[in-house]
């Protein structure tokens, strides 16, 4: 009998039973597969403040930005805190990121156009200005959850932790309507509190409780180039379409330029978002395009080779808020998942405000934007 | 009759069979390692031989490294270390 | 863009059999290969050199009846409305109506320490210098690995001037005089490689490995060790050497077939493998594969395989009985070697804990270890937490070893992209002139 038992060992489930172990909770993290193979496995990495409208997920945001620096003290995982650029092409786009940089109230720089180089010297020429986010980061998602299971279990908690992967809920447990543990492919595991972690696949996890939660696939392709030996860019670059391209609803596929070096001399290309339900078959235009802007922002990239792509399916929620909280409808349930892109960025802030949750305090920040019911029934 | 030239390897001459690739004239002349690791600073040279490894990759006059197991050697190439 | 009927990919003795095949039964046929000349790795031969009449025969004949396309590195495959576009680096992606895949395997080596060494080469590397480049590997060579492929390669080098310090098969058996391919019906050609070994006083030490090489800069010599039967190290002494050729077996190439989706098998090694049917058709209609992305069998089964894909992939003409009961016996013959030459489990204490296991990330043993111990229960999440598979060679030196340390079956990779390609080059791929 655990008190919490996290389902998904993901980023945003290592996050949620770190803090619960750190709040003296008892806890056990079930995943079907490996640590971080799912959601966290095919992710970036990002810790950006920089892309989200004020608002709750900014609040999340910062928050959770100052968690990652205290989590990286641990060691045992990269975080880099390079800083974002976010760049405009017209004279009304760097308007606009300036307006919305100045909305946000979060450290930034102004950047005009012939300051640029002196951020990035790679950069194409002719952008009519930047903005700079020192705050964004980012990390090494796989490993940054696998350290935090690790140090939950080991150091840091008063509570314990204890991590079984390949294992499978394949129902819930229930006395009444309240749920008290799950059902697995290992056998019943009773718990006080069960924490639907599941990623994209976190709506699926829901179904199996009864309730209605959202949470869509949207496929995202990466593209990863050989080690350079000196590094080229420096921050996190990317233009201003992308912060559009989160935003928006559509089905179809949108691409903009991401593009940053990382420790291993590589430099990742991102991204495109498209819903296509969970197809991994490998979209050359997409990757064409990706190429294709990533070497407008960076003319240097032309010569340099992709060794690889790897795809991911991002949890999209239709109003791109996170689910976080108690689901009223299926008492001892919680949700932490439906981050979107962002799921790496935000899972400290997530982990943390549910253990204050699930200790039974007050948590820091309000919840009440993040509940599971804000989406009415499922239509049919 | 076989076409022979040479190629240069950091400054030294190295001669070529006509239709060699420049690794193998390079392990031919007793050059064993044309590139270090970027971490541990490890010399490699030929290890799998088809262009699976990608250890030999070596820079020909002046580009982007190239497998040389593959690259076919040609007259006056200015070989270099990675 | 106009269409062929046939694209294939791969110019061995599967490719081009199927090629030649598909072409004389009146299909418009393109061949692509990687390399300068065709011969894939059992017919590679120098610039100015015969291959192997039949193979050359073969060759002649194609170039007349198909367009031969060499020097080609294919880095994508993708359907596309009923038919497939080949990509290859530096020119338009060309259209087919019908792919065959016939991309051959490489070596299979195993890390242990020093593996990294300039001088240690797989077996097939010291192979293809000698036949494609007319290079001895070295002056003092060790032959080690398991299969019966060490035996060809110790015999050329030993034939074309290098001392064979000795060749170390780490299976058990009764010594070459009950080698499989004995007992198999290869005679002649084992007994030749025999004979041609005595004849350079070559040793030929079965249960015995390579367990490490030595030197600063380049290997100046070997520990070889007596195995047990699980493969772990017994007694070991120093052989002084400065070239080693090592493999233990072989991986099939399935990165394009992947690519397209084609359903997947595990061969008698466990090996993944194309998964085909009588036909060579694979799971995806209008994609068949031969040779050893099917299964690694060697070329007399790749050509057949490369014969029964072409006339099925032309329609229309029955595959002759005959045909098939050969490549069922040949299949027996490989599933064969593969149980007489099984990669053992001790091979892991070979490692120390900084020995490489990935040679492009230089992933030591020790890393591997830590990332098992934080939840990374297979070879994938190894790779996501410790990064072993994920440099240039993208896994193809290291997979099966992370796979075999993970404890878990070998799965099929999926790399999208088969050879590296500037990103110039993929924001706008080269147009039709």
């Amino acid at each position: 009998m655990s008190d919490v038992i996290v389902i998904g060992a993901g980023v945003v489930g290592a996050a949620c039973a770190y803090y619960a172990a750190r709040a003296g909770l008892d806890v056990t993290v079930v995943d079907r597969g490996p640590v971080a193979g799912g959601t966290t496995g095919a992710g970036e990495g990002n810790i950006l403040v920089s892309d989200k409208e004020p608002g709750p997920e900014l609040d999340l945001a910062l928050l959770s930005n100052r968690l990652w620096r205290e989590l990286a003290g641990h060691g045992g995982f990269e975080f880099e805190a390079k800083g974002g650029l976010v760049v405009a092409a017209t004279a009304d786009a760097y308007r606009q990121l300036t307006d919305l940089a100045a909305a946000q109230g979060v450290e930034h720089t102004a950047v005009p156009g012939e300051a640029l180089p002196g951020y990035e010297p790679e950069l194409a020429p002719g952008l009519a200005g930047g903005v700079h986010y020192p705050e964004d980061a980012q990390v090494q998602p796989m490993l940054a959850a696998a350290r935090l299971l690790d140090h939950g279990a080991r150091a840091h908690g008063r509570g314990t932790l204890r991590l079984r992967t390949g294992v499978t809920v394949t129902g819930f447990l229930r006395s009444g309507e309240r749920v008290t543990g799950v059902r697995t492919s290992a056998g019943d595991i009773l718990g006080g509190a069960v924490v639907n972690a599941g990623g994209t696949w976190g709506g699926d996890l829901a179904r199996l409780a009864g309730v209605h939660l959202p949470v869509l696939p949207r496929r995202g392709f990466i593209l990863v180039t050989e080690p350079l030996p000196k590094p080229l860019i420096r921050h996190k670059v990317y233009t201003a379409a992308y912060a559009e391209g989160v935003a928006s609803d559509s089905a179809d596929l949108a691409t903009a330029a991401v593009v940053e070096g990382t420790p291993a001399g590589t430099v990742l290309i991102g991204a495109s978002r498209e819903r296509v339900g969970f197809d991994r078959t490998t979209s050359l235009p997409v990757l064409s395009r990706l190429a294709a802007q990533a070497v407008e922002l960076f003319p240097a990239l032309a010569g340099v080779r992709a060794i690889r792509s790897y795809c991911g399916f991002r949890p999209y929620c239709p109003d791109h808020l996170p689910v976080i909280g108690p689901d009223p409808r299926a008492p001892g349930l919680y949700h932490a998942c439906g981050h979107e892109g962002a799921g790496i960025g935000l899972a400290p802030a997530t982990g943390y405000l549910l253990a204050q949750r699930l200790a039974g305090e007050r948590p820091e920040m309000d919840l009440r934007p993040f509940r599971p019911d804000r989406f009415g029934e499922e239509e049919r | 009759m076989t076409e022979r030239f040479e190629i240069v390897f950091e400054g030294r001459a190295v001669p070529v069979v006509a239709g060699q690739s420049l690794g193998a004239a390079l392990h031919a002349a007793g050059i064993r390692s044309w590139r270090t690791t970027r971490f541990g600073g490890r010399p490699r040279g030929l290890f799998c031989g088809i262009g699976v490894c990608f250890d030999c990759l070596v820079s020909v006059n002046g580009a982007a490294p190239e497998r040389a197991c593959l690259t076919e050697a040609a007259p006056g190439d200015e070989v270099s270390a990675t | 863009m106009s269409a062929y009927d046939l694209a294939v990919v791969g110019g061995g003795p599967a490719g081009v059999a199927g090629a030649l095949t598909a072409a004389l039964l009146g299909l418009r046929v393109v061949l692509l290969d990687g390399n300068a000349r065709l011969g894939g790795q059992y017919h590679r031969h120098a610039l100015g050199e015969r291959p192997k009449a039949r193979f050359a025969r073969q060759c002649e004949v194609l170039s007349a009846r198909a367009e031969v396309r060499t020097r080609r590195q294919i880095w994508a495959v993708a359907a596309e409305d009923g038919a497939f576009t080949v990509h290859a680096k530096g020119e338009p992606p060309l259209l087919a109506r019908r792919l065959l895949i016939a991309t051959g395997a490489h070596d299979r080596p195993l890390p242990f320490p020093g593996w990294d060494l300039p001088g240690v080469l797989t077996a097939g590397g010291a192979q293809a210098l000698l036949k494609g480049d007319g290079v001895v590997a070295g002056r003092r060579v060790a032959v080690a690995g398991t299969g019966p492929f060490l035996l060809p390669v110790a015999a050329g080098l030993a034939r074309a001037g290098a001392h064979v310090v000795g060749v170390y098969e780490a299976s058990s058996g009764l010594g070459l005089a009950g080698h499989p391919i004995l007992a198999l019906g290869k005679a002649g050609e084992a007994a030749g490689y025999a004979l041609r070994l005595a004849r350079h006083r070559v040793p030929y030490l079965t249960g015995h490995a390579v367990i490490a090489a030595h030197g600063g800069q380049e290997v100046t010599g070997v520990t070889v060790a007596r195995l047990g039967r699980d493969w772990r190290a017994r007694s070991a002494k120093r052989v002084a050497c400065d070239t080693l050729a090592v493999g233990y077996g072989f991986v099939p190439q399935l990165d394009l077939a992947v690519q397209l989706g084609c359903a997947t098998a595990s061969d008698a090694d466990g090996s993944p493998v194309v998964a085909v049917d009588a036909r060579q058709r694979t799971s995806v209609p209008g994609v068949w594969a031969a040779g050893e992305p099917t299964g690694v069998g060697g070329s007399e089964l790749a050509e057949l395989e490369g014969r029964i894909a072409g006339l099925a992939a032309a329609g229309g003409a029955d595959v002759p009985a005959v045909l098939l009961r050969r490549r069922a016996r040949l299949r027996a013959f490989a599933a064969a070697l593969h149980r007489a030459y099984p990669v053992r489990p001790g091979w892991t204490g070979w490692l120390r804990e900084d020995t490489l296991v990935c040679r492009c990330e230089e992933v030591p043993l020790a890393r591997v270890r830590e990332a098992q111990r934080l939840g990374a229960a297979d070879a994938r999440s190894i790779k996501l937490l410790a990064r072993p598979g994920m440099g240039w060679c993208q896994g193809r030196m290291c997979g099966y070893a992370v796979s075999c340390l993970s404890g878990q079956p070998q799965q099929a990779p999926r790399r999208p992209i088969a050879q590296p390609i500037t990103l110039g080059e993929l924001a706008s791929p080269q147009k039709d002139s």
